[in-house]
């Protein structure tokens, strides 16, 4: 009843080709958009929402969903698992730092991009083992990216501006003379680029690029006699892939963390980021959002959850057992995930879409 | 030539330590052709609880046969619950389901014992070897040597139950074919079992082994980390490969961190067996000793 798509024609190709071919999805995407660039912000102005949840859950959680919309690309679409996510992220981040402090007058926009793209370079360099190795040992390979890239990182002066400690303070994000320096504003300011950034992913993945990654994903053999180029693929896929991690690793350095250090981009984080795009859904750039909120809100809820029991119910934990328990609640999560539903948060709303169609007169 | 020689001696011996947790990825994926990316959460669990049991007063003897037996139920219940429902799923599937299993047993682990460093004693001291240091002047640590003999025991007694014991040759025909293996009459579910049980037992010795060498503490894990490179080199379906690579992996590390580490101001360890892995994967894809990779449309 609420999501039925009877009576929507499409009578000419342009209409055929639409991102959001039914109504219901246009207005609902709409919704989503006002809610997120004016919605919030009028509710923070009413103090209603306090700089908490736009540092702690809203900002984190844009940014994360950009690094999974990367890491999706690259295994949800193009099939190369990658252990290296946060590697491209940190390329990204220390890119933007030298160009902003090097290059005089960089605007913030252009750094980050051109952040994003040495990730992209870092990218092409690591994927080369692919034309050669696949499955694991191409996950196995990019490890090497996470260790090779921190080390370097750590080693080299010149990256951190032989900063005695290696945690740098990110420069401030200033653009046509205002700077960003409130949570809302942050908040915003990523907002506008993961945004503008998944309406790109968005096209990319319906376009022959996107085609021609899904044909190797599913069979690589197979789509190279068909005339793909399985190398070119891949390696754009491991381009663009690195791309978008690297502007992601950018503004987690910039809007959320404040710093630029090494030791923020360590395998625990791209292992989180293989876990947003697992539990939100393989291939999926809806999903890439649903796995990143569901992945920054599993540890907030579990503190609420503990700090409640500690307070109410009388139960005192030992000191640290709570981080363990959030170990072990990821991981019984992904391979909950991984059995029942492979697809993801991303296949329960499709789910959840079909039963909309008939409900409530299911007939 | 005699430092040299030191050098290329201690990293033949930690090579050994790392094949020791190679053998325990190899022995999986060849039985059920799951990448157990999980081998080195089990290290650390094993090792874990043999320390803790020790620190509750237990003699070591009996802390480690009791670990055995919660490295046999954390295995049994890894194929009831984590591997059974995932059968015939895509190889990424399971290696992902895996990690998160990583998550899982480090997670468990911790909650159990805490997250404290502890120390682990073997008996075993970690002195350089009396005749060795006066003869040839060289420094070789007793521990270690005492360590690759217990692993070249493992090795061999696992080569032999590979080939000549009846659940041997049902484990590689499980590898090689689940359905094939089923339809002759393999009780796949109890292969599956049996190399979990295995595995874990593996865990057991290299986490004893390991948590004595550097204190049983979260770090243990990384361990896990070390085995890559080394079952790249020898190939995932190889037991002498995953020696022949600890080897090579162990020796180049340490010869690397010593000769090239000082002009890059050190610390190559970390990266340069994926460096070598890597440069070897693109001239041989399958490893050293891997089975040829074919493939089919």
């Amino acid at each position: 009843m609420l999501y039925r798509e009877a009576g929507q024609f499409k009578a000419t190709y342009v209409e055929d080709s639409q991102i959001f071919p039914i109504r219901q999805d246009k207005v609902g995407m709409a919704l989503i958009l006002v809610v997120a660039f004016a919605g919030i912000p009028l509710l923070s102005l009413t103090g209603l929402m306090t700089d908490y949840f736009f540092t702690a859950i809203l900002t984190p959680f844009l940014i994360f969903a950009l690094a999974t919309l990367g890491l999706n690309i690259l295994t949800g679409y193009a099939g190369q698992l990658s252990l290296g996510t946060a590697a491209f992220m940190a390329v990204g981040a220390f890119a933007s730092y030298n160009f902003i402090l090097r290059v005089d007058g960089m605007p913030i926009l252009a750094a980050f991009a051109l952040g994003g793209l040495c990730a992209a370079a870092v990218g092409i360099v690591f994927g080369l083992p692919s034309m050669r190795v696949r499955g694991f040992y191409l996950a196995a390979a990019t490890l090497a990216t996470q260790f090779f890239v921190v080390w370097i990182l750590t080693k080299i002066g010149w990256f951190t501006n032989y900063s005695s400690s290696g945690v740098i303070t990110a420069q401030k994000i200033e653009m046509f003379g205002y700077t960003f320096d409130s949570a809302l504003s942050k908040y915003l300011f990523v907002l506008a680029i993961v945004a503008l950034l998944a309406l790109l992913a968005k096209n990319m993945v319906r376009s022959n690029v996107g085609r021609s990654w899904m044909a190797i994903r599913d069979m690589d053999m197979a789509a190279e006699v068909i005339g793909f180029r399985p190398l070119r693929t891949k390696l754009l896929a491991f381009a663009v892939s690195s791309f978008y991690c690297g502007v992601a690793g950018a503004l987690f350095a910039y809007a959320y963390l404040g710093t630029v250090e090494p030791e923020g981009f360590s395998l625990d984080l791209s292992f989180r980021i293989l876990f947003m795009v697992i539990i939100g859904g393989v291939g999926s750039i809806l999903g890439s959002f649903f796995g990143a909120a569901f992945i920054v809100l599993v540890p907030i809820g579990l503190n609420i959850l503990t700090g409640f029991l500690e307070n109410s119910a009388g139960i005192s934990l030992p000191s640290g057992i709570s981080s363990s328990i959030e170990l072990m609640v990821f991981g019984a999560m992904i391979i909950f995930f991984l059995i029942v539903e492979p697809h993801g948060l991303a296949r329960l709303w499709q789910i959840g879409k079909e039963k909309l169609r008939l409900w409530p007169f299911p007939h | 030539m005699q430092f040299f020689l030191e050098v290329l001696i201690g990293g033949l011996l930690s090579g050994v330590m790392y094949s020791l947790v190679a053998l325990g990825f190899v022995l999986i994926y060849k039985a059920s052709g799951v990448f157990n990316f999980a081998q080195g959460a089990m290290v650390f669990f094993a090792a874990l609880t043999t320390v803790g049991l020790v620190d509750m007063g237990m003699p070591l003897w009996l802390a480690a046969l009791l670990t055995m037996a919660a490295m046999v139920l954390l295995g049994l219940l890894t194929e009831k619950f984590v591997l059974r429902p995932l059968v015939a799923q895509h190889e990424i599937t399971l290696f992902m389901a895996t990690i998160g299993l990583t998550f899982f047993v480090e997670g468990l682990a911790q909650a159990i014992w805490g997250a404290n460093v502890r120390a682990l004693d073997l008996g075993i001291e970690d002195v350089p070897l009396e005749w060795m240091l006066e003869n040839a002047n060289m420094a070789i640590s007793q521990f270690d040597l005492i360590a690759s003999a217990i692993a070249a025991v493992l090795v061999t007694a696992l080569a032999v139950f590979f080939t000549r014991t009846r659940i041997g040759r049902a484990l590689r025909a499980v590898a090689d074919d689940h359905q094939a293996a089923l339809s002759v009459g393999i009780p796949l579910h109890h292969i599956w079992a049996i190399v979990w049980a295995v595995a874990g037992f593996l865990a057991l010795v290299a986490g004893l082994l390991w948590g004595a060498r550097n204190g049983v503490q979260f770090a243990l894990t990384f361990v896990v980390l070390k085995a890559l490179p080394v079952l790249i080199l020898g190939g995932f379906t190889s037991v002498p490969g995953a020696i022949v690579g600890g080897l090579i992996i162990g020796a180049s590390e340490k010869l690397a961190e010593v000769y090239i580490g000082p002009h890059f101001g050190g610390g190559i360890e970390g990266w340069f067996p994926y460096v070598l892995a890597l440069l070897f994967l693109i001239v041989r894809p399958e490893g050293l000793f891997g089975e040829k990779i074919i493939r089919r449309i």
